[in-house]
């Protein structure tokens, strides 16, 4: 078993460098020259590897799409935000479903959550697509590494204590029940500080519609920390708000243009064959190695889309 | 609070609504991504011919998207519809079903709060359908 574990993770680690290393070296080499099926099929496989890499690390393939491929691969931003949307909808779409049969997303906490993102992330999405690229590059360098920073000191709480829920949360019974597998509990939720959480919904909304990245970084410490909700209701509640969101930014891109199919099918069908696989190797892989890998590749991705928007690192 | 072995069994029940939403959504998603693969398999097998060759794509991928839709004279707003039977195009028919499908999942459960008198979700429902349909409409990116 250690020797499988070993063996998956060097893969893994392999497989993150060679996304970075292979993306890199072509772009270089021959940017618009090689043949057009190069560029699709070598997003398909890069995106079929972050989806593994995505699910035991416990953060969106989205998150990673934009920085990767918007730093590696020669394809206009534009064109990779509105791609990173749309993998993030797919993923968040496809996932939907089961979250809300077995309890851990809620719709009603999810629901108003959601109006007030979706609505600021149009704006978001505007504003990212009228700025100049470069603006652009520079501000997703920012937000990636401070995602980097999030994902590296941000505490989580499996059951957070909220005594009462309050007058909002009464009002509008965002509450629940979910059976908790791992504990074999039935375990009954309610939230609190809805206003500050809405508040942060409504910035939410704004980096997902600029930026084209899954905002589950962002949503699940909002949902466990801030709120209260457990952080399994947390991440699947997530999935729900993102489902909203995204759908409503990536009316922008599509009415702009910015939503090309031969960038964003292969993209969203590697992900989520990825994802499958990654999901069957949570047992195999250790989280928390995964999750420090990414960090790195994150760390690398954000220097980069920071240097690149400088002109430091064209 | 223990799960008794049912519990366990099945997950606990969630609200109507959720369900409704979970089964339409699942439906939704499913056509929207196979409208996607297949329209992206006629594209790339040349089955329906593209509105930009596909030997055009790395010259023009690498452009802004405002210079892209001139260099491609590609449509913006919903003027890809009348060019929907380019394979290239198609695929974007695919994209608008996932986009939209939540418009439709929203609206069926419209009925359900407004039988329990849940006037707030009524409201939130509906708000979120107004966002999304404005979002589509093309209005406030200047698509038409």
């Amino acid at each position: 078993m250690r020797g499988v574990r070993a063996l998956a993770l060097g893969a893994a680690a392999l497989l993150l460098a060679a996304i970075a290393f292979a993306a890199q070296t072509a772009s270089v080499a021959a940017p618009a020259a090689s043949a057009w099926w190069v560029w699709p099929l070598g997003l398909f496989v890069a995106c079929f590897l972050m989806g593994i890499v995505a699910v035991p690390a416990g953060i969106g393939g989205g998150t990673l799409f934009v920085p990767i491929v918007g730093s590696f691969f020669p394809f206009h931003l534009d064109f990779v935000r509105g791609a990173g949307l749309l993998v993030a909808l797919a993923s968040a779409l496809s996932a939907g479903p089961t979250l809300m049969r077995s309890g851990l997303g809620s719709l009603r906490l999810a629901l108003p959550l959601a109006v007030l993102a979706s609505a600021s992330s149009i704006g978001g999405a505007l504003l990212g697509l009228a700025m100049p690229a470069n603006v652009v590059q520079m501000l997703l360098g920012g937000v990636v590494l401070g995602i980097v920073v999030l994902m590296a000191v941000s505490k989580k709480s499996e059951f957070p204590q909220v005594d009462r829920p309050d007058a909002l949360a009464q009002a509008l019974a965002l509450h629940g029940v979910f059976v908790d597998g791992a504990s074999r509990r039935v375990v009954p939720w309610q939230v609190h500080r809805t206003v500050p959480g809405l508040l942060v919904f409504l910035c939410i909304g704004v980096l997902a519609g600029m930026f084209g990245i899954g905002a589950g970084w962002a949503n699940v410490p909002a949902l466990n920390l801030l709120m209260g909700a457990p952080l399994k209701v947390s991440a699947g509640t997530s999935s729900l708000v993102l489902s909203l969101v995204d759908s409503s930014a990536a009316w922008v891109y599509i009415n702009k243009g910015a939503v090309l199919p031969m960038i964003a099918v292969p993209s969203v069908v590697g992900m989520m064959l990825g994802a499958r696989i990654g999901a069957r190797l949570l047992n195999v892989l250790k989280g928390s190695v995964i999750r420090r890998m990414v960090i790195g590749v994150l760390l690398f991705a954000g220097a980069r889309a920071l240097l690149k928007g400088t002109g430091l690192w064209p | 609070m223990k799960a008794t072995p049912d519990a366990l069994r099945e997950p606990a029940q969630q609200p109507a609504e959720q369900l409704r939403y979970a089964r339409l959504l699942d439906w939704g998603t499913r056509i929207g991504l196979i409208v996607l693969l297949l329209s992206f398999a006629a594209h790339v097998t040349d089955a329906l011919q593209p509105h930009v060759p596909l030997e055009r794509l790395p010259q023009l991928w690498t452009l802004p998207v405002r210079h892209y839709l001139i260099e491609a004279q590609m449509p913006t707003g919903w003027g890809w519809l009348a060019l929907v039977h380019r394979g290239d195009i198609l695929g974007l028919a695919g994209i608008a079903i996932l986009a939209g499908c939540s418009i439709f999942c929203l609206l069926a459960l419209v009925p359900l709060y407004g039988a329990r008198g849940d006037k707030a979700f009524v409201a939130i429902c509906l708000a979120e359908v107004a966002v999304v349909v404005l979002a589509a409409s093309g209005w406030l990116a200047g698509g038409h």
